[in-house]
């Protein structure tokens, strides 16, 4: 039964990274129908800049979240602004290869310049080296974190899409974004502000990464990005809580896929729920279907 | 002989209605038409026929050959190779092919050699080849687009492009067509010379056609009978004449006419 | 008028088989007297290996419109079943049955793969191709038939220029007659308008996954052909990279060009063999070969034209004139 726990509270740390990128992807898919290869690679930098600013810096863990999470927005923005802005009314499958391009050009300009091999965050001080004790169970102060940041996270992105005026204009565009413009909303900043949440959260789940397996390497996204991704559409893609929810259950999953199965498949298990869900329920858990007007 | 029965067919998106327990009825070699107001459902009822949507509820018989085959929630290439083609509202050409290439793909399901054939370019396949473009050139003449074959689709003027549609359809070697809106942007002239064209390939091919039309002047001259749509059911149907004086066809679509106000 | 059509056609048709057989008769003569050494025959064989990835994925993405992103799986397919056929018959006769075998192989999956998958629309297809290659790597990772991690080293090596060049032009010769005829228009009417296709009698599933086996098929050759020429694979061999370069080829080709696909292949490997030990340099290249590319001319080199003799003879009348002005 411990075990048990264990593997279900593993589950929802990873799920929560899970659920952070994953609302990236399903955000930008959501708003501007793409899949943005490069967001996993931008979670990868985020882990970059926090190993810097740990290491190097000097800085605690709190400092390097935000300064992790500021790089990565000015990233995201940036590579929106110079990637896909100019294909807006290209074809999908035109972005989506741009997209391609981006995310090889993180991933192998970041080996060109640090070199491939797999570099480690300094150890934990503090607060965070503790474990936490629940009966049987202990719980490294870590997982704790994580599992607290990313709920803060959450809540607060809910808050902006929900109650702000620029949440409003994100869904307002990712319903018709025509209709948007002509209503007088500026979409080409809402369409960077997307992408500028987006990549905030990929950042802090990247140096979140980095502080709990405490080894980083520049293909360090490709995977888990995969993954996300699959939550992202499990879920229902373009729907935030689908995200999160997503992210979790393929979070848990996975560990338990790993831990009572077979370690080795449990990748393919992700693609194989993915293919499967593309194909049986392709709106995910939360979306509905909607139809080409012929 | 009726060609094609069409028995309270209903289709419904979601809460909405699209289309409410319609039936109508076509006889073998009928010039009929299909009007009523925008939103009504017409083209709908086209996506029904043609196996783009799933009917909620009804069926669609087509009798062919002696034989009533049910072509409801078949898919849209095996109700073509029954026999029924179709031509669309918003103009979907291949538009990035050329003209002869457009007419010959429709011709593709009566193709015989396979694909072992293809590979090797056997003489079968060649030989065959050559009668595709010999029949699509004939087709192509009487859409007056003979001279145009190389060009690319988007390249045409829009009248063409229509014209072009037209006969890509007449190309699936259809016993039934329907035609969606195929006056749509054209002026009187060109109006006027489609409807020649629609009369005579109606007989020249001996086919039975449906007509979607907004343009009264090309309904009310060749269509012997029409089907009234509003809000998804049929709310008339009968001779032109008929339809015309009908009063509520009058209040949903038609309007007064200016001589009697 | 037609008689006249008819001889330039014939024309055209000797003179394209008289340069085929001048460029094997070349070729052959320069390795056979050694000015192609080792090394350049390796740059050789992945140009020729490259064409036919990349004229069999532009099949597949450029022609018929479905965007897939696991090319490098039907490729390991090919060479795994190849590798292992030849390791235990190593004959000619067992080379031709392990390739054959392994485009058959391939065509199969890619046929099982493709009935469910090719109904999703472009992005997700391409995710689910991509999920699609990585189940097969990781498949191929943990058999202990395929050896894992480690690979299979002291694959019998039966390829050399005269099997290369069977295999590419005959890659070539067959994509090119399939697109020419009605059955490859039928392919091409599914990318310009799938609902149009449809409702003009096209079977537009069939064809979807006619134009994917057709392609896997071509693909599974190109992996046995690797495997039996450079004698060592192992499933990193065919990742996600592999299937990003052949799309690279495909897209700086022109997707929709059959000749774009091979000026792209060679160029491209060219590039690479130049640049073998910066694989980082290598892949920056590549990125942003495709972002500039689908920014400032998305239709690749060749657009959808192809390189024909009369192309040719214009740029060579180009240059006798500069040749003759004073």
């Amino acid at each position: 039964m411990e075990q048990f726990l264990h593997q279900i509270i593993n589950g929802i740390s990873l799920g929560s990274i899970y659920a952070l990128v994953a609302l990236g992807y399903t955000m930008v898919y959501g708003i501007i129908k793409l899949i943005n290869f490069a967001h996993c690679d931008i979670y990868m930098i985020g882990a970059y800049v926090g190993y810097f600013c740990m290491t190097f810096l000097g800085i605690g863990f709190v400092p390097s979240l935000l300064a992790a999470m500021a790089v990565c927005t000015v990233l995201g923005v940036t590579i929106e602004k110079i990637a896909y802005k100019p294909l807006r009314n290209a074809t999908r499958i035109a972005v989506l290869i741009t997209a391609i391009g981006v995310s090889l050009f993180l991933e192998y300009g970041t080996m060109f310049f640090v070199k491939a091999q797999v570099r480690s965050y300094p150890p934990l001080t503090g607060l965070l080296a503790k474990t936490l004790q629940l009966g049987n169970i202990s719980v490294p102060m870590l997982q704790v974190l994580i599992l607290a940041i990313t709920i803060i996270l959450m809540l607060l992105l809910q808050f902006v899409v929900n109650k702000t005026k620029i949440g409003k204009a994100m869904r307002a565009v990712s319903m018709d974004q025509d209709a948007a413009e002509l209503m007088g909303i500026n979409v080409d900043t809402t369409i960077s502000f997307t992408f500028a949440l987006g990549s905030a959260l990929a950042g802090a789940a990247g140096i979140l990464v980095g502080v709990y397996y405490n080894s980083i390497n520049p293909l360090m996204g490709v995977l888990p990005g995969l993954k996300s991704f699959v939550a992202a559409v499990f879920g229902g893609i373009g729907i935030i809580p689908g995200a999160m929810i997503g992210g979790y259950i393929i979070g848990i999953v996975e560990v338990l896929i790993s831990g009572y199965i077979n370690s080795m498949y449990r990748d393919a298990f992700v693609f194989a729920i993915l293919i499967l869900i593309l194909i049986l329920k392709p709106a995910g858990l939360l979306g509905k279907n909607t139809r080409e007007k012929v | 002989m009726p060609i094609l029965t069409v028995k309270k067919l209903t289709k419904n998106f979601g809460g909405l209605a699209a289309v409410s327990n319609v039936s109508l009825e076509l006889e073998q070699g009928e010039l009929v038409g299909l009007i009523g107001p925008n939103g009504a459902g017409k083209t709908t009822v086209f996506n029904l026929l043609t196996g783009v949507y799933k009917p909620t509820s009804g069926t669609i018989t087509l009798h062919t050959n002696g034989v009533d085959k049910p072509i409801q929630g078949l898919k849209p290439y095996k109700v073509c190779e029954m026999g029924l083609a179709r031509t669309f509202q918003n103009i979907r050409l291949f538009k990035d092919l050329t003209v002869l290439d457009n007419v010959r793909i429709a011709m593709h399901k009566n193709v015989k050699y396979g694909l072992a054939a293809s590979f090797l370019r056997l003489p079968s396949c060649q030989k065959e080849e050559q009668e595709l473009v010999e029949r699509s050139m004939e087709l192509l003449k009487i859409m007056k687009l003979d001279h145009k074959k190389d060009e690319l689709a988007r390249n045409l003027p829009y009248g063409e492009q229509r014209h072009l549609e037209i006969a890509r359809a007449l190309a699936t070697n259809p016993s039934l067509l329907l035609l969606d809106e195929p006056a749509a942007g054209m002026n009187p002239a060109e109006t006027a010379q489609l409807t020649e064209v629609i009369s005579w390939i109606r007989n020249q091919f001996k086919l039975t056609i449906l007509l979607i039309e907004h343009d009264m002047s090309l309904v009310m001259k060749i269509c012997e009978r029409i089907y009234v749509l509003d809000y998804g059911q049929v709310i008339a149907s009968g001779t032109p004449e008929e339809v015309r004086t009908n009063k509520r066809v009058i209040e949903a679509y038609l309007g007064e006419d200016v001589n009697n106000a | 008028m037609k008689k006249l059509a008819e001889t330039m056609r014939n024309t055209k048709s000797w003179t394209k088989l008289l340069l085929l057989v001048l460029t094997y008769v070349i070729i052959q003569l320069l390795i056979l007297f050694g000015i192609i050494q080792d090394f350049q025959q390796i740059t050789l064989t992945t140009i020729c290996i490259n064409i036919i990835l990349a004229v069999s994925l532009n099949l597949i993405t450029g022609f018929t419109g479905q965007f897939s992103l696991g090319h490098a799986g039907f490729m390991s397919i090919g060479a795994y079943t190849c590798a292992l056929i030849t390791m235990r018959m190593p004959t000619i006769p067992g080379f031709i049955l392990g390739l054959v075998a392994g485009a058959v192989a391939a065509a199969v999956v890619g046929i099982l793969v493709g009935l469910p998958t090719l109904r999703l629309r472009g992005d997700y297809l391409a995710i689910a191709t991509l999920g699609m290659s990585e189940i097969i790597r990781i498949v191929f990772l943990n058999l202990n038939i395929t050896n894992g991690a480690a690979g299979l080293s002291g694959i019998p090596q039966f390829v050399n220029w005269p099997w290369l060049f069977v295999f590419t032009a005959g890659t070539i010769l067959l994509i090119v007659n399939f697109l020419k005829s009605s059955h490859g228009r039928a392919c091409i009417s599914i990318r310009e308008d799938e609902i149009a296709a449809e409702a003009m009698g096209i079977n537009t599933t069939k064809y979807k996954v006619t134009a994917f086996a057709i392609g896997a098929f071509c693909a599974g050759i190109a992996g046995a052909l690797y495997a039996s020429y450079f004698f060592f694979i192992k499933p990193t061999t065919f990742n996600f990279q592999k299937s990003v370069d052949v799309l690279v080829m495909v897209v700086l080709g022109g997707m929709g060009s059959v000749s774009g696909s091979v000026l792209a292949a060679i160029l491209l490997a060219l590039i690479s063999t130049f640049l073998q030990s910066f694989s980082e340099l290598r892949m920056v290249i590549y990125s942003l070969i495709l972002i500039i590319i689908m920014i400032f001319r998305p239709q690749g080199l060749m657009g959808s034209k192809e390189l024909s003799l009369s192309m040719l003879s214009k740029l060579g009348s180009k240059f006798s004139f500069r040749k003759g002005r004073v």
